[in-house]
């Protein structure tokens, strides 16, 4: 019955397009995020999507090409929460609250101006259907391009993301990795929106890190993990959603909570055993 | 290999250190002695290149970054961050990688051999943030060995450590600058150790208060006033 069920929801192209694109963004989006936890710069991720919903209402509302607007608008906003977030005199979390919310208001205003409510609620919440084959073709180019990049440059983002200061200090230009991971990040939170929306597009970024510590100790485990996590959740949310009908965005955000909460349990539990077995 | 000329560092347009000039020459063992908020971490974090000097020069005189290994002061901020003591010793072969991608067979080598000589191969695959403080700072110094070519700068490394594990700290660094002839630069609050095992003193007060060998400085008016201080705060614990 399940294999049915499965059987029938990729029938429909559009769903076989929501997964792909879901997918890739899930798992790039993860290994981003294992950085920007680490960094202690969630909140970035969670400003971005702001910013980019901003963009795209105010794009959309004037006749512009969405991701023509959008994606540069968030590039410029990635440099300027990275300033703030390392400048600690002007309480930079304050100032990145500020930011989103004010781009949220402005999005919310163009969608109101330009009289297009349905899309309000596409942009927030995301809208499996409005993926298009261009998105899906990004999202997969966008992806491939971040699992080489963050291959290839491994070893140069762990030193960055563990101490900037060790790594700055022995002659690596760490702002440099901080700009390409705040740049990646904002290719993928932009992409991601239309599946999952900007308001949860965040959680993407920071559950599957989360999680899978709880379980993992090494910094590649960690990733792994991470990777592993973001497609089932992904594809477990999605063809929940297409079940019991309900919305996309939210129920894959569930499966991650669900995901961290067993997480959690098993950690705990090995942390028990592992605390005995030093007792003994 | 470093000279400093004149150097100033200023937080905010507020200055904290000024007029410090000295040289770190090859084979050194030099500590930054002075009180909290003398100016010693500023200090050091502008001879590595982390904050620029409000006025003054330094320079580097046949070292560049990548000859330099750092152990920076410790910070609560690493106690959930996951990686194995491995994986952060190794992380210190970074600035000898050049171009390439990957760790080759060398730099693995040289990650074994510093985690051998500071007697952490036991504990290779445990978790860094689960370790003891003592443990912590000596896979810091084993990461900071595998970057280092020339010198090491060290940021109290013994803060926060029992006696025994200091003086093994001590100790470990005295055998890096001896054995291997690695030069040191090391802010200290351990004025004893200090004497002990450095052959320069910096002493630090807002600005250069003394610069020169460990004996001249016992013999200095500051360096027994300083001593004292010390010495009577021992005598009433």
């Amino acid at each position: 019955m399940f294999i049915d069920a499965i059987i029938e929801i990729f029938s429909h192209s559009f769903m076989v397009r929501a997964l792909i694109t879901g997918l890739f963004i899930s798992i790039t989006a993860s290994i981003l995020g294992v950085s920007l936890v680490l960094k202690r710069y969630s909140m970035i991720g969670d400003g971005l999507s702001h910013v980019g919903f901003g963009a795209l209402a105010i794009s959309t509302a004037l006749g512009f090409a969405p991701l023509v607007v959008a994606v540069p608008v968030v590039i410029i906003a990635a440099f300027f929460l990275l300033r703030l977030s390392n400048n600690a005199k002007t309480k930079g979390d304050a100032a990145i609250a500020l930011i989103s919310t004010s781009s949220l208001a402005f999005g919310v205003l163009a969608v109101s101006l330009s009289g297009a409510n349905s899309d309000l609620n596409s942009y927030l919440f995301g809208s499996i259907i409005s993926v298009s084959k261009l998105d899906m073709y990004l999202s997969v180019a966008l992806s491939a391009l971040v699992v080489v990049i963050y291959s290839l440059l491994y070893n140069r983002i762990f030193a960055v993301t563990f101490d900037e200061d060790f790594t700055s200090a022995t002659g690596t230009n760490t702002g440099a990795y901080n700009m390409l991971i705040a740049n990646l990040t904002a290719f993928t939170v932009v992409l991601g929106m239309r599946v999952l929306g900007a308001l949860l597009i965040s959680s993407l970024i920071i559950f599957p890190c989360l999680t899978a510590m709880r379980v993992f100790k090494t910094y590649k485990s960690v990733v792994i993990c991470a990777c592993v996590l973001s497609a089932v959740t992904f594809l477990v949310g999605l063809v929940a959603s297409f079940m019991l009908k309900t919305p996309t965005g939210a129920t894959i955000v569930l499966a991650n909570l669900i995901a961290y909460l067993v997480f959690f349990v098993i950690g705990k539990a090995r942390g028990k055993i592992h605390i005995k077995a030093k007792g003994a | 290999m470093i000279i400093c000329e004149n150097l100033a560092f200023s937080y905010e347009g507020v200055n904290v250190l000024s007029d410090v000039s000295f040289e770190i020459k090859s084979g050194e063992y030099i500590c930054i002695v002075g009180e909290n908020g003398s100016g010693k971490s500023t200090l050091v974090k502008g001879i590595l290149g982390l904050k620029n000097p409000s006025s003054g020069r330094i320079i580097y005189d046949g070292i560049s970054k990548k000859d330099i290994g750092y152990l920076p002061q410790y910070s609560q901020s690493k106690c959930d961050f996951p990686s194995s003591v491995y994986e952060v010793v190794l992380s210190g072969r970074l600035n000898s990688m050049r171009g390439r991608a990957f760790f080759n067979k060398e730099d693995k080598a040289e990650a074994q051999k510093a985690m051998q000589l500071m007697d952490i191969l036991r504990i290779k695959r445990q978790n860094f943030s689960e370790l003891s403080g003592g443990q912590k700072q000596r896979v810091l110094l084993a990461r900071a060995l595998c970057s280092a070519k020339k010198l090491i700068v060290l940021d109290e490394p013994a803060s926060g450590l029992d006696p025994k594990v200091s003086y093994d700290m001590y100790s470990l660094v005295k055998r890096i600058n001896s054995e291997l002839g690695i030069t040191i630069l090391m802010v200290s609050h351990d004025i004893r150790s200090a004497i002990e095992f450095s052959s320069h003193i910096l002493h630090l007060n807002k600005t250069q208060t003394f610069y020169g060998e460990k004996e001249a400085y016992v013999e200095s008016e500051i360096g027994k006033n300083y001593l004292c201080i010390w010495g009577c705060e021992h005598h009433v614990h």
